[in-house]
């Protein structure tokens, strides 16, 4: 107990330090340039509170629960030994091709999907796209969205890693991609659907695909920690992007072939 | 304004829902693929019941706490007509929530690292932290700059994808170009300067302007803000890899 309670007094100190010169520039314009006070001052202060106390509590239960059996389990999908186990052992030479990381592959999706629900701050956007979009836009069908995108981003950004190909090359992809998208997808949905690429990847989900990125990276022969350990957070930023564009652009396409299908 | 239907119990069962495809997921690949038992059941229960809570209480304090916050300094600033005023307080938030960031400090240590021995920089340390420091002024300007321009956007009522599309072709341009060794910190950079309690503050500064302004819709202009203040540090950081 006494363990708990100095890992979340430890993560309280961290969030109040990254938030406090925020809270001060917040004071100084609120007193010095508006000089009014703030509406609901007391119901904002308890906000703030409840975020701090949030946030703490958050992390010490993902260090507990989440962070070290996560590292342990990719630590053991990416070793050569388990790779290997699904490989017949008559050849001589054992050659690992880049398809027999078949489960890596798998859990990268499935792991980047999972966290990215729980992801805090992609919550905070989603319910505020949900308010002004009048519930046009729901919190969990935009959560769900961004979560296959992420999922998707880390099980290419693997493959990338596996089979050694530039990172550049889907970098561009990407966003050749998202110019095609964002020319034909409805004009009012592009600028959230930005917003949600970098919001999805944060606290849950940054540390395990990083965690993923540098243990393929030390693993895969030929593969350096430094150049290619990255990539995987450029890549989980981008392709929600897409995924969300997407669902915009069915649901435009859909309304449309209704409405021809109504008047012919 | 108190039209949350988020109240405790029911960002709790959203929490919860929230975390059973973590759960899934990790016992899947525990037990079925890699057939180990999960190591101490009641540190894990444990872990996830304070993530719930923690979520929860979060999310609360979002709708009651800093969306207000950020509105009501869009609002005020606004209102007053004084908008420039609002610009300077966007670069100084920008510019302060970087330096405080705890993360930024930790990836600008391993930069500087690699930059040394790279043999970039001369490994020692008053030029490593140095390093350290330039790349956090560089990183800290680049988000300002990005949430000065942002609004100047949605005052303006310039269309969204001119700053992000033109943003993302910069940053290819300039991996093509920059030293190798930075283009891994310059992405780096890029998602992860802006924290978790930072970014609703900017989403509901971005939203308020946009709502408190004739002529902008918030949902198509006030969103964009965050996207843009991760794509101008990549930019920044390159071009100060270049020049360097």
């Amino acid at each position: 107990m006494s363990g708990f309670l100095q890992l979340f007094l430890q993560q309280l100190w961290q969030t109040v330090y990254a938030v406090l010169p925020v809270m001060v520039i917040f004071l100084v314009f609120q007193f010095g340039v508006i000089r009014r006070r703030v509406p609901n001052l007391k119901q904002v202060s308890v906000g703030l509170v409840y975020v701090l106390l949030g946030l703490a509590l958050f992390l010490v239960g993902l260090e507990m629960a989440l962070f070290p059996l996560g590292e342990a389990m990719v630590a053991q999908l990416t070793d050569p030994a388990f790779i290997q186990r699904g490989i017949s052992q008559t050849s001589e030479a054992v050659v690992i091709h880049w398809y027999d990381y078949y489960w890596v592959y798998l859990f990268a999706a499935g792991i980047g999907f999972a966290t990215t629900l729980a992801e805090p701050t992609l919550l905070g956007v989603a319910i505020k796209a949900e308010e002004i979009s009048g519930g046009a836009i729901s919190v969990w069908g935009l959560r769900i969205t961004v979560a296959l995108g992420v999922g998707l981003g880390v099980m290419l950004g693997s493959y990338r890693i596996v089979a050694g190909i530039p990172l550049h090359y889907f970098i561009i992809l990407g966003c050749a991609l998202l110019i095609v998208q964002t020319w034909l997808a409805p004009r009012s949905i592009a600028a959230l659907a930005y917003d949600t690429g970098v919001v999805a990847t944060s606290t849950v989900t940054v540390p395990m695909v990083v965690a993923l990125g540098l243990g393929l990276a030390a693993s895969v022969p030929g593969r350096n920690t430094l150049l290619d350990g990255f990539g995987l957070i450029a890549l989980t930023c981008l392709f929600p992007i897409v995924t969300v564009l997407s669902y915009a652009l069915l649901g435009k396409w859909c309304s449309q072939f209704n409405a021809r299908g109504k008047s012919g | 304004m108190a039209t949350t239907p988020y109240n405790l119990s029911h960002a709790l069962l959203a929490s919860s829902k929230s975390l059973i495809p973590i759960i899934l997921v990790v016992a899947f690949f525990q037990l079925v693929v890699l057939q180990q038992p999960l190591p101490d059941l009641f540190q894990l229960l444990g872990g996830m019941l304070l993530v719930v809570i923690g979520l929860s209480l979060f999310v609360v304090g979002l709708e009651i706490g800093l969306f207000p916050l950020g509105e009501n300094m869009a609002y005020a600033f606004a209102r007053r007509g004084n908008l420039w005023w609002l610009l300077v307080f966007a670069f100084v938030l920008g510019f302060g929530a970087t330096m405080a960031e705890p993360l930024l400090l930790a990836v600008a240590d391993r930069a500087a690292a690699i930059a040394a021995s790279a043999g970039a920089i001369a490994d020692n340390h008053a030029a490593r932290s140095r390093y350290a420091l330039d790349l956090r002024l560089t990183v800290a300007s680049a988000v300002g700059l990005a949430l000065v321009i942002g609004l100047l956007r949605i005052i303006r009522g310039w269309p969204v994808y001119y700053l992000i599309i033109g943003g993302y072709l910069g940053v290819i341009l300039l991996s093509l170009v920059a030293p190798p060794e930075v283009i891994g910190i310059a992405y780096d950079s890029g998602g992860m300067t802006i924290s978790t309690v930072t970014v609703p503050l900017i989403a509901a500064l971005g939203v308020g302007l946009a709502s408190s302004i004739k002529g902008r819709n918030p949902m198509a202009d006030g969103f964009g803000l965050i996207a843009f203040a991760a794509l101008m540090p990549m930019i920044f950081v390159m071009i100060y890899g270049l020049i360097k």
